[in-house]
């Protein structure tokens, strides 16, 4: 392993070290809950309800008496399936239209920057409710309108990424031996903004899940029983008095999960390529 | 200047219209029949006639939309089908929450977010730099509604130093208002300082390392000088975006922490009107907040004008 080598980098990056562990670990939380929770998530017992953590409820019981770990693991494979979901559609959407854009320029790139000012004019929030107040609030409806806000995020970033690439030298050698503008974006110009796309993923990652988070402390995004760490803290408000712990678990989770995935993300970039232009939205 | 402007102005009225259409296209053509949306499904047929009358759905669609926008521009708002009220009322009384919370907000932002980024780019690289970053990575990642929750756990029901929540209305108590908006305020603006002490800190580096500055060090400028006359100074379009942002992020801010400490502000309403399946409500709120939004754009076009030092400007 050579000293400059970006593994060498990386391990001798602290930030980045602690991004990949906690990011580790929501995704393995992720993965035990699909195999194994301490209890069964949606299993209520009203006889020990709103109990303090203890060595059968490690974290202790809401107020049907579930069981607040299992619910907490289950919501990281809630809120990763979310966050996949809407940045795998934002950025297959985004960066065909980015690489459109910058391959075209003219009216298609006037129309495309516009159409990104309109998505940014509608804070996703209110994208959110437009969809739920057609279609009815569920996790469904909430990855479309995360996935909707994604889309301009990474149409801006593949398109100045792209316009970029276009201006040097080994693109007009493409050009002059006569390839078209469809061969030279997948020849020449995606492979070139693959570390600004991954970086912009981890980070929209992040935004997706403090999103979701927020959805469905509304009620607008996975729908009860099945729990979400935005729906649990909503939960939590009432008996807040009676259990405060239940108030302070579920937001520790998205706290440490958006926390690996920004310093991931931010690590990441400094790794590749300090110089990429990270677009910061939410 | 004026060009670049009516330029921006043009853009602006464009993404309007285009907003406009969306907004009609999701919440009248989509769903069908509005009525029985706003009604539901169990709804008598008499009174889905009556609600179809009222709401002029009867006519064609384009004739919807632009008797919707002529109202729009008198500021013919229409009524409220679950409050009965004229819904130009509501937004008046509603935004007597929300535009001081948002004010306050994005003020309490830049009072902690930019000294914050301002000494950490100044001290780049020791012990504050150090603290000022782990306090922005802390405050972006931490969702502001959980810090209402927090700050309600500890300063309302432990200490009992503010109120949990509710609002007593300015007319009846000033200042039993003010201190009802007073976490609120922190619980929206904590995660903006966050972001705005980050922004700050790298554009103050970025521009520390243009050569006027160090030409500006080596006439002897004195530091204090140097920091506040020539870097942030050019530092301030980043910022000032993000302040702009802060405003328009405001909006879905304000419907999630309205919620948590329970104000009736404007975000309660968009969503109470959305459990109500208020169809009128939601199309007149949503258009005029991208007005407002397309309005800050605007409005940061012309700062930038304004404080570019560089003569000219590329659209």
């Amino acid at each position: 392993m050579s000293p400059g080598s970006p593994l060498h980098r990386a391990l001798r990056h602290k930030s980045f070290l602690i991004g990949a562990a906690l990011s580790l670990l929501l995704i393995l939380t992720a993965l035990v809950s699909l195999v194994w929770t301490p209890w069964p998530v949606t299993e209520i017992a009203m006889t020990r309800k709103l109990q303090d953590p203890s060595a059968a409820h490690w974290l202790g019981t809401d107020h049907l008496g579930r069981d607040v770990l299992s619910r907490i693991m289950w919501g990281a494979r809630n809120s990763i399936a979310v966050g996949f979901v809407a940045v795998t559609l934002g950025m297959a959407a985004g960066v065909a239209l980015g690489l459109w854009a910058a391959a075209r320029r003219g009216w298609a790139d006037e129309l495309i920057s516009r159409m990104s000012d309109l998505v940014f004019a509608f804070p996703a929030v209110l994208t959110a409710i437009l969809i739920t107040t057609v279609f009815g609030p569920s996790a469904t409806n909430a990855i479309i309108a995360i996935g909707i806000f994604n889309i301009p995020v990474f149409a801006r970033v593949t398109r100045g990424a792209a316009l970029s690439v276009w201006g040097r030298e080994f693109i007009r050698a493409g050009l002059a031996i006569g390839k078209g503008p469809v061969r030279i974006t997948f020849d020449h110009v995606l492979p070139n903004i693959g570390s600004i796309l991954i970086v912009q993923g981890t980070i929209q990652f992040a935004v997706a899940i403090l999103a979701e988070a927020g959805l469905s402390y509304l009620g607008l995004g996975m729908q009860p029983p099945l729990p979400s760490w935005g729906r649990m803290l909503n939960d939590a408000q009432t008996y807040m008095y009676d259990q405060p712990s239940l108030a302070i678990f579920p937001g520790i989770a998205i706290a440490l999960s958006v926390l690996g995935l920004n310093l991931l993300g931010d690590g990441l970039r400094d790794i590749l390529d300090p110089r990429l232009k990270v677009l910061r939205v939410g | 200047m004026l060009e670049f402007m009516l330029r921006r102005l043009f853009a602006a009225l464009f993404t309007l219209v285009a907003a406009s259409l969306v907004v009609f296209a999701v919440l009248e053509v989509l769903p069908g029949d509005p009525a029985l949306v706003m009604l539901g499904m169990e709804a008598q047929p008499d009174t889905l006639a009556a609600l179809r009358a009222e709401l002029g759905l009867d006519r064609p669609l384009w004739v919807r939309y632009f008797a919707w926008i002529g109202d729009m521009i008198t500021f013919d708002l229409g009524r409220s089908h679950a409050y009965k009220t004229d819904v130009a009322t509501m937004l008046v009384n509603r935004l007597q929450v929300t535009m001081p919370l948002a004010i306050m907000a994005v003020t309490f932002a830049v009072c902690l977010g930019l000294p914050l980024g301002i000494m950490a780019a100044a001290r780049h690289g020791k012990a504050g730099d150090y603290g000022v970053m782990m306090f922005s990575q802390a405050g972006i990642a931490v969702p502001n509604f959980w810090i209402g929750l927090l700050l309600v756990l500890v300063l309302s029901l432990g200490l009992r130093w503010f109120p949990a929540g509710g609002f007593p209305g300015w007319d009846r108590d000033f200042w039993g208002s003010l201190h009802a908006l007073a976490l609120p305020v922190i619980a929206l603006g904590l995660p903006e300082a966050a972001i705005l002490a980050r922004i700050a800190r790298s554009a103050m580096l970025d521009t520390m390392r243009e050569d006027y500055v160090r030409t500006a060090r080596a006439k002897g400028v004195a530091e204090r000088n140097v920091l506040f006359g020539h870097v942030l100074r050019n530092a301030l379009i980043p910022i000032v975006t993000i302040v702009g942002l802060f405003f328009a992020f405001q909006v879905g801010g304000a419907i999630i922490i309205e919620s948590v400490f329970y104000l009736p502000g404007l975000g309660q309403l968009i969503y109470q009107s959305i459990n109500n399946r208020d169809l009128v409500v939601i199309k007149d709120v949503v258009i005029l907040l991208t007005v407002f939004v397309l309005a800050i754009n605007l409005a940061i076009d012309a700062i930038y004008a304004l404080i570019d030092p560089r003569p000219k400007i590329k659209a």
